[in-house]
């Protein structure tokens, strides 16, 4: 653990509420995930809550965040009630999205939480479209745009910082480097391994952050949010960290050994946080335990919540297709059936 | 009313919409200092600066994406891919984020974007620079998709694109940049989406042109007036969504016989699709069935020779509207 000294207490306690939190979602959305209760794609981001409440800490809340398919823990960090982000994995009206994107395409807008994005690397070029908007109005609004190791391959990844720097838009970019693309280690998708330097060529330098330690990721995040707003200089942070589950629930893990999983797991951002906010004495054991019962009744909530809300109903199918006007007078009207009565149709 | 280039009536509108609103902007490659590889955005840098007129390097998928994210949070993008031959390469912003991204966040959000791209046929610039794809964002549900072939349906359809709050691929044609016609001067003059406009007259058959292939079929008509005597009704869709299917099918109902007439491939075509509505709809009121008339099924060669038989031409669309009177229309001309 670096030795960056600790916040004030109860930001220290509202971090450790944060990370235990998502730890208790995510293992919950599992298991929910093996009763069928949840479909798709489930890609969990247990051993990644320091990188994900470390960064977010960092932010405004008038900033612009935005993630990729990984992305529960950075709804909750951003402050949307877990019953509802509960309730997009279960595909019901209450969800964050109506039951419309499910796990890998969260968004609440209120809280400037701009998605959940299930395209490996689709998502930088929209940071940068909320760059610009931010540069064009005048605000001082930034930007932080997560993504993993294998997203930086991508030609959306040099396109972005590309036109990020030459534009001097306030984005940082966050490779959340977790060792692996799927099965793909580091070693064997990247040419370079060192991620922060890879902006360096297309003007936006490099950080690196200890993405097992929230204090750092914090602090490295603030550092890089503080030169994209003031400096109008985009900032490429990579944030070293190591998910503990495998990369969605179908994942056997044949391609690392439990060995290595074991040894990333003493440095559990979960357990060494709270570990040093003990020995400091911000808390005591009493307190840890009854952080945790308190996310486990959230999540036990969550669940009751998103059980209790309805399905969609069918007739909202077409809904949110089409903004409607004058113009887009019905789906209908842009759909293939024209906008009459159809053969077959009844008067109502 | 005055007369002027189709490249001109585009020019037109922009600078009225950039004068409208300031959250409109353009981007795109040689915009700005270079005035638009087809010359439609000339003059605009001097008039409205970079700031509003931005050059971009070329990198269309990240072009249109900072076009997507901008349009979530206020602004109003208009972008101009060189040609539709590179939004291939903009693919997935334009379909897994402009067009879906309302839908899949439960509508939170909408996406007020426009992509500008001229397309077509002609110049000789073989299979990666010719392509026709309207058919291929008619596929795509969450955009709108307009094909002006005129200098007034330019300004106006573009003008009702850029106001719209939905992600629209605006489609125009290389070969009709220079074309002149007759544009309204009034700034608040703009067409609807969804209302397709009638050419011309007629009660023998309908022939439905999309794209510059409105104006082939105007020119086939003509002659199927004058050499056999068959008076079609030429319509032009001007947007493929929305589809103005009603006017499609009422003058069905009166012709009978139908003929479309598009640039791009047969399979999967806007001909395709729409012989498909108007025989759902419409069956019992055909007395033949729809004919299509399409670019041919191969890549685009580059040879003058080839590359003209490769489109269609008022000859395919003569052929293929006589063959739907079979002998009977032929044997009362002979
Ligand atoms: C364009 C694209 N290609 C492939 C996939 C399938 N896919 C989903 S996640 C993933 C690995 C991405 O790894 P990384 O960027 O390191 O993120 P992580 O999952 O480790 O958080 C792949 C290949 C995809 N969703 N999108
Ligand atoms: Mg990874």
């Amino acid at each position: 653990m670096a030795d960056r000294p600790l916040p004030p207490p109860e930001t220290a306690i509202d971090w450790l509420k944060s990370m235990t939190l998502i730890r208790r979602f995510e293992e919950r959305a599992g298991e929910q995930y093996t009763r069928a209760k949840v479909g798709g794609f489930l890609h969990l981001a247990i051993g990644e809550e320091a990188t994900i409440v470390g960064a977010v800490a960092a932010l405004r809340p008038t900033d612009y965040m935005i993630a990729t398919y990984r992305s529960h823990g950075q709804a909750l960090a951003r402050g949307s009630e877990p019953g509802r982000v509960m309730a997009e994995l279960f595909g019901r009206v209450d969800g964050l999205c109506r039951g419309r994107g499910g796990s890998m395409h969260m968004f609440d807008l209120e809280r400037r939480f701009m998605g959940g994005f299930g395209i490996v690397g689709g998502n930088l070029p929209l940071a940068a479209g909320f760059g610009l908007t931010s540069d064009y109005l005048g605000s001082d609004d930034a930007t932080l745009c997560q993504f993993g190791d294998g997203a930086s391959n991508q030609g959306t990844f040099g396109e972005t910082l590309n036109l990020a720097a030459l534009w001097s838009l306030p984005v940082v970019f966050m490779v959340t480097n977790n060792q692996f693309g799927m099965g793909t280690s580091l070693e064997r998708h990247s040419a370079q391994t060192d991620l922060q330097v890879k902006g360096e060529g297309f003007g936006v330098p490099g950080l690196e952050c200890d993405g097992m330690d929230v204090i750092d990721t914090w602090a490295v995040t603030a550092e890089a949010l503080r030169i994209a707003r003031e400096e109008r200089q985009p900032v490429l942070v990579e944030a070293l960290n190591y998910r503990f589950r495998g990369h969605s629930i179908a994942d056997p893990e044949d391609y690392r050994s439990a060995e290595e999983v074991l040894e990333w797991s003493k440095r559990d951002p979960l357990v060494t946080f709270a570990d040093r906010l003990i020995a400091e004495g911000v808390i005591n054991e009493a307190q840890r335990e009854a952080i945790d019962l308190e996310a486990i009744a959230t999540v036990d909530e969550a669940v009751a919540f998103a059980d209790a809300s309805p399905e969609p109903d069918p007739s909202s199918l077409y809904d949110d297709v089409y903004v409607l006007s004058d113009q887009v007078r019905g789906w209908y009207s842009a759909d293939h059936r024209g906008a009459g009565l159809q053969k077959g149709e009844e008067l109502a | 009313m005055a007369e002027m280039r189709y490249r001109e009536a585009l020019n037109q509108a922009l600078a009225e919409e950039l004068e409208r609103d300031p959250n409109v902007y353009l981007m795109g490659q040689d915009i700005s200092v270079f005035g638009g590889a087809f010359k439609v955005t000339e003059g605009l840098m001097d008039r409205f600066g970079e700031k509003r007129i931005r050059d971009t390097p070329i990198s269309e998928n990240t072009i249109v994406g900072i076009g997507v994210g901008s349009a979530m949070t206020g602004l109003r993008p208009v972008i101009e891919l060189m040609t539709i031959n590179f939004s291939l390469l903009a693919l997935d912003q334009i379909i897994n984020h402009a067009a879906h991204i309302r839908y899949m966040f439960g509508g939170q959000v909408s996406v007020p974007l426009v992509v500008r791209m001229p397309q077509g046929a002609g110049h000789q610039l073989g299979p990666t620079h010719s392509h026709s794809f309207e058919a291929l964002y008619l596929h795509v549900p969450g955009l709108l998709v307009a094909v002006p072939s005129t200098a007034a349906d330019a300004k106006g359809l573009l003008k009702t694109a850029i106001r719209d709050d939905n992600p629209v691929i605006f489609i125009e044609h290389e070969t009709l940049y220079g074309q002149r016609g007759e544009v309204p001067d009034d700034p608040d003059f703009t067409v609807p989406f969804g209302l397709a406009a009638i050419r011309r007259e007629g009660n023998d058959v309908t022939i439905i042109g999309i794209s510059r292939m409105a104006q082939t079929a105007e020119r086939a008509a003509e002659q199927l007036a004058a050499e056999h005597g068959i008076e079609a009704e030429v319509i032009d869709p001007r947007t493929l969504r929305p589809l103005d299917l009603d006017t499609i099918l009422e003058s069905v109902a009166k012709t009978n016989r139908c003929v479309i007439v598009e640039e791009g491939w047969p399979h999967g075509g806007v001909g395709a699709n729409l012989a498909a509505l108007i025989q759902e709809q419409g069956f019992d009121d055909l007395d033949a069935p729809v004919g299509r008339v399409t670019g041919v099924d191969a890549p685009m060669p580059y040879a003058k020779s080839l590359e003209q038989i490769a489109f269609p031409h008022e000859e395919q669309v003569i052929d293929a509207t006589l063959a739907l009177f079979g002998d009977r229309k032929r044997a009362s001309r002979g």
